[in-house]
């Protein structure tokens, strides 16, 4: 299942490409991408993977890289 | 400029004030205390600054070192301690004026890009119960009518069912010639009518629409990175720890071992940490794709992913399908040789025998009569399977049809072949009580960009191939005429994949596959990049290919490998400049040249004119 979610003040190119490599890294994504330019994030779930476990620790990633950035889910 | 973006800008200008008050109560006023100076300056500073040092503290607390916010902050805190306060203040004020400045520039960029997208419609207007309902796209369902108003944009595909119009389609295909469009024909969703009221009969869901693939096409296309893009964020992850350690070797290194003086060192090093951010970087070369297939798509060329930006960019060959492609796929009579009669004679006689048939031949050669045809002089036709027609006019038998039925009736086709006809297209041979009246030739005619397609791409270096089904004598015409490098003939759907697997080099130039979509969806997948032209509404093109051109002309794969360079030139440009300049302020910072000034708009300053440079990508 692939998902795309709105990013509000995603402020710094280099924290976007951070928070991308840590969500990768999480357990059932199997892939992501986060777009500093479309201020979006794409997460596409492995088969069988609880979605909205994952995005509560999608979102606990992102908080620790830039506290600031607010996913809209 | 967002609200964010404008307080942060009425704080820039307060902390301005305060620093220049500063400077001058130093320059008037010799020989203050150190902590006056202190205190004079740590108020701009903090008053540009402060969210910054927050930002620092709370991802110390959270293991994040390497955060710019945390950089800029030590090397600042730095400088305090080292007794350069002025430098402090102005280096956290640039550093904030850098930030601001890139974040609108971004945010323009990311607008303009966006209003180029800007295809979406916002609304329908269907007829229920013999009422006009507003409502939004995605409630109509196909088989409704819809009205759409002069000014407005059509929201699903149709077929206009009453009224005329003119429509543009720039946004769907770059062409800024006004379309006419009547009832019965078919309209794109996304195109604008500009013309009168027309009523649409829907053929389909918003989903399944042309607008919805665009969009759901041009939106996914930051996904796919290019190898430069991750070559950057992989740099990125090391540049930064590299230049914090070489900071902090520069710090302590020559005062421990050489008993150096602490201050000039620790200085020396804080210029390292201002520059270890790879902002520019990160920013710009991501940006300079994404414009770049902003740009594209303006010119109606929708590139799926940076990716195949870049693999465009490296194209060394580039491999045609031919109908459809460089040929309209639609035949015409291309030549008329009459033998015993006038040329309007023999039309006109091969015109009458051929009415009754619905071949694609046979209406070409209609169409090329273009008048009536009075059906009342034909008796008794009869198709002749796989040789042509017979029929009797004005009471004399006509035969219509090929070489071997002539041959078959005897009949001498004295032009012997010298016309070359034969060569370059179907020739149907006419007949009338046993004589010979002449041929004419019908080919599929080639288009009108194509040779220009070809010479431009030769001119850049680059292969030109076509693989074709048609018979060896057609196919080496159309190659000959257009000036390709090499023909393939005669060639099954499943011949052309392992041809173009034969062609594809595993390094170096890439082969581009360029087809309609129709039956060559495996082509297009196995090719480096597939391009489908005119593709927009198959599904399975679409799907398969990687650069879907929206319309049909073939002038549009010369146009995306020209901008696909230029988007690899600039990116190239972003990445030499933005290092360049990085390494030169590390280099002069540590021999003591280079100050913090410097330092910082090698941070910030470079990466505004980055994004400035990579927004040059998204225009012609």
């Amino acid at each position: 299942m692939k998902k795309t979610f709105a990013l509000e003040d995603l402020d710094c190119a280099n924290c976007a490409a951070k928070m991308e490599n840590g969500i990768k890294k999480l357990e059932g994504v199997k892939d992501a991408s986060v777009s500093f330019i479309m201020q979006k994030m794409t997460i596409e779930a492995e088969e069988g993977a609880d979605f909205g476990e994952l995005m509560k620790r999608v979102v606990k990633t992102c908080k620790k890289i830039e506290p600031d950035c607010v996913i809209k889910l | 400029m967002t609200r964010k973006q404008k307080k942060t800008l009425i704080r820039i200008i307060a902390a301005g004030a305060l620093f220049a008050a500063a400077l001058l109560v130093r320059h008037f006023v010799p020989g203050l205390p150190w902590w006056a100076e202190l205190v004079m300056f740590i108020v701009p500073y903090l008053a540009a600054g402060y969210d910054v040092l927050i930002k620092a503290a709370r991802n110390i607390v959270r293991g994040q070192v390497f955060d710019e916010n945390f950089l800029m902050g030590l090397a600042t805190i730095g400088a305090f301690a080292v007794r350069e306060y002025p430098e402090a203040a102005a280096v956290m004020l640039f550093y904030q004026i850098g930030e601001l400045f890139q974040s609108v520039a971004v945010g323009r960029s990311r607008r303009s890009i966006a209003a180029l997208m800007d295809i979406r419609p916002d609304h329908a207007v269907v007829i229920r119960d013999g009422e006009e309902i507003e409502v939004s796209p995605e409630e109509v369902a196909p088989g409704e009518e819809i009205i759409v108003r002069v000014g407005e944009r059509i929201p699903l595909d149709g077929m206009i069912v009453s009224g005329s119009t003119s429509l543009n389609t720039v946004a769907l295909t770059g062409e800024s010639a006004p379309r006419d469009c009547g009832e019965g024909e078919n309209v794109l969703s996304g195109a604008v009518n500009i013309g009168g009221v027309i009523r649409v009969k829907t053929t389909g869901t918003y989903s399944e629409s042309t607008v919805a693939r665009i969009l759901e096409l041009v939106e996914s296309s930051s996904e796919k990175k290019a190898k430069t893009e991750n070559f950057i964020t992989r740099f990125a992850r090391f540049y930064t720890p590299a230049v914090v350690a070489a900071a902090l070797i520069l710090a302590l290194v020559p005062p421990l071992v050489f008993k150096a003086d602490w201050s000039t060192w620790i200085h020396r090093a804080l210029i390292f940490l201002v520059v270890s951010c790879p902002c520019a970087l990160v920013i710009s070369v991501p940006l300079s794709f994404f414009c770049g297939m902003g740009g594209a798509s303006k010119s109606g060329i929708l590139v799926k992913g940076s990716n195949y930006m870049e693999a465009l960019s490296k194209v060394g060959t580039v491999v045609f399908d031919k109908t459809g492609t460089l040929t309209k796929g639609s035949f015409d009579v291309a030549a008329i040789h009459p033998h015993t009669v006038s040329e309007a004679a023999l039309l006109d006689i091969a015109a009458m025998a051929e009415s009754y048939s619905n071949h694609p031949i046979a209406s070409s050669i209609v169409r090329a009569h273009g008048g009536h045809i009075d059906k009342s002089r034909i008796s008794g036709v009869e198709e002749l399977s796989g040789l042509g027609i017979r029929a009797v006019i004005d009471g004399k038998t006509v035969y219509a049809g090929s070489r071997k039925l002539m041959e078959k009736l005897g009949v001498e086709t004295s032009c012997g072949g010298n016309c070359h006809c034969e060569e370059r297209g179907t020739c149907v041979h006419v007949s009338q009580d046993g004589e010979y009246c002449g041929h004419l030739m019908i080919s599929d005619e080639v288009k009108e960009g194509s040779e220009r397609t070809i010479s431009e791409l030769k001119a850049r270096g680059i292969g030109t191939v076509m693989l074709t089904g048609d018979s060896e004598a057609v196919g080496s015409e159309v190659g000959a005429r257009l000036g390709l490098d090499e023909v393939r003939c005669e060639l099954l759907p499943q011949d052309k994949v392992s041809i173009v697997e034969g062609m594809l080099s595993p390094k170096g130039r890439t082969l581009a596959f360029v087809g309609d979509g129709i039956n060559d969806a495996p082509v297009l997948a196995i090719a480096d990049v597939g391009l489908a032209m005119g593709a927009l509404g198959s599904d399975a093109a679409i799907e398969a290919a990687d650069v879907v051109l929206t319309d049909d002309k073939p002038e549009k794969v010369p146009e995306a490998i020209r901008i696909s360079k230029k988007t690899m030139r600039i990116v190239r440009q972003n990445i030499v400049f933005a290092l360049a300049v990085k390494l030169a302020v590390l280099i002069l910072g540590a021999f003591g040249i280079a100050n913090m000034w410097i330092a910082v708009f090698a941070d910030v300053g470079v990466a505004v004119i980055a994004i400035l440079n990579a927004i040059r990508a998204m225009k012609k």
